[in-house]
């Protein structure tokens, strides 16, 4: 009788390998304790938080924090049970009224985390002989989603305009078709071509759908994402997004201006069959959301932290992934994952935290180094994080 | 039999540039465990097929082709749908 864990073996041995040579297991950090957006006790020792996706700094906002203690105190720690029966609160209305509003759209949803969002909205609206095209980089959530709707997935190779084109006009006619594509890709930071895309998809006839996790309350003018910087959110159908990054709590949504939007309430499983989120919760994430509509000056301090970051750190000679500071996200590419590692636990030890990232997660089995700046860093962090850089950089030979 | 016959040989051609290892590829090769493709050069090498013969291999489909002679009947029967 075969044993269900042996298809685990190669990662197990992959794992001990690694650990064996007295390497901190990067996977099983414990922050002691959390004293700012951007400063964590780790091992008992004052690190610097570069690896979060707190990018705007909410998760210590005196107006955020009150909102979640009051409704602890006036609506319990939580709702036990489901939003279409006893989950739906005053507080998840008023969440989604402030989602309506920061994005101008007619419809907002809120689920309990953005991976369900992805997840419920994809497989309730693209079934078995739908079709759905998405960008070959598009994050696990996304493809669970395709799975578990049972849809026809066609990929197309990252950001590649044409290649998503060729395939559209290739799918039979008279087919639903759904376009996934995201704002930011998290692995690497870079940014879709959101214009080209969104147009080409559109002449095909399909639906949009943006992921854009990774770019609410930084990017485009009023933090609505990469589809309002590059002018196209009003031809986008459907905008998923997270509370667990810019917004600084926990949950996942979907916004939409399609009329029929309501129905999905009933028939989204991912919605129907879980938990709704506690009142505290989505009293923070309103409250949050309600500030970040106004946070132009924390975008704009954003924009420079990642500016120096990109350039200091390719002025020291590490390739990044990409050429230019696209979003908040600044990947620095490493040889492979023994070398990735021992500069990752080189920085914890210079005290800075960042993530490593490794395959499959990321693409071309690239392993990485991935920085996420927030807000609330201030300048002199960035020099600190840069000087940290320098000195992990020459101890494990990354750089010279 | 001589459309797949056709497919056959310019679907053989088209692995030769992604055959790294230089392995003789027939139509039991399997891609994964024999031509030791990664998920980014079957990416490549799907894209490469679906503009050559004009047609759409999902990835539903692509998890049922295991070898060469899979992929073969695949396209055959997708260029005749």
């Amino acid at each position: 009788m075969g044993d269900l864990f042996n298809k685990f073996d190669a990662l197990i041995a992959q794992r001990e390998a690694l650990l064996s040579t007295g390497l901190t297991d990067p996977f099983n950090l414990v922050m002691e304790e959390v004293l700012s957006p951007t400063v964590a006790i780790c091992n008992g020792k004052r690190t610097i938080l570069l690896g979060t996706y707190n990018y705007m700094g909410m998760t210590f906002d005196p107006d955020v924090i009150a909102a979640g203690k009051q409704a602890l105190d006036e609506f319990g720690s939580g709702t036990t049970g489901s939003r279409v029966l006893n989950g739906t609160y005053r507080g998840h209305r008023d969440c989604e009224d402030a989602l309506k509003h920061f994005y101008a759209m007619d419809h907002a949803m809120v689920f309990s985390t953005g991976y369900q969002a992805n997840l419920g909205i994809i497989s309730t609206i693209a079934g078995k002989d739908d079709y759905i095209v998405l960008d070959i980089d598009s994050h696990a959530s996304i493809y669970d989603g395709c799975a578990l709707g049972n849809a026809n997935i066609v990929p197309f190779r990252h950001n590649d305009v044409e290649a998503l084109e060729k395939r559209l006009k290739r799918i039979p006619e008279g087919a639903g078709k759904l376009v996934i594509l995201e704002g930011v890709y998290s692995m690497l930071g870079d940014i879709a071509p959101l214009k080209e895309m969104v147009a080409v998809s559109k002449a095909a006839g399909a639906m949009v759908l943006v992921d854009e996790a990774h770019s609410m309350g930084f990017i485009g003018e009023n933090g609505r994402g990469v589809a309002e910087a590059q002018g196209v959110i009003d031809d986008v159908d459907f905008i998923i997004g997270t509370f667990s990054k810019s917004v600084g709590t926990v949950g996942g949504f979907c916004v939409s201006n399609h009329p029929k939007f309501e129905i999905l309430r009933l028939v989204c499983r991912p919605y129907v069959f879980t938990a709704s989120l506690p009142p505290s919760v989505v009293a923070t994430a309103a409250t949050s959301i309600r500030k970040l509509m106004h946070g132009a000056d924390k975008r704009a301090h954003l924009w420079e932290n990642s500016k120096k970051l990109h350039a200091g750190l390719k002025a020291l000679g590490f390739t990044l992934g990409t050429d230019t500071p696209q979003s908040a996200i600044i990947a620095v590419i490493m040889p492979d994952l023994a070398k990735g590692a021992a500069m990752w636990e080189a920085l914890l030890n210079e005290g800075l935290y960042v993530n490593l990232a490794r395959p499959p997660a990321t693409p071309g089995n690239m392993t990485l180094l991935r920085c996420s700046l927030c807000a609330e860093h201030s300048s002199e962090q960035v020099d600190q994080i840069l000087t940290m850089f320098t000195a992990a950089g020459r101890a494990t030979n990354c750089i010279s | 039999m001589t459309d797949r016959n056709d497919t056959a040989t310019r679907v053989m051609a088209f692995i030769e540039p992604f055959n790294k290892k230089g392995i003789v590829v027939t139509e039991a090769t399997r891609f994964a465990q024999d031509l030791e493709w990664d998920s980014l050069t079957v990416l490549d090498f799907v894209a490469t097929i679906e503009d050559e013969f004009d047609i759409l291999i999902t990835m539903n489909q692509q998890a049922e082709i295991e070898n060469v002679g899979q992929l073969v009947d695949a396209v055959t029967a997708l260029k005749a749908a």
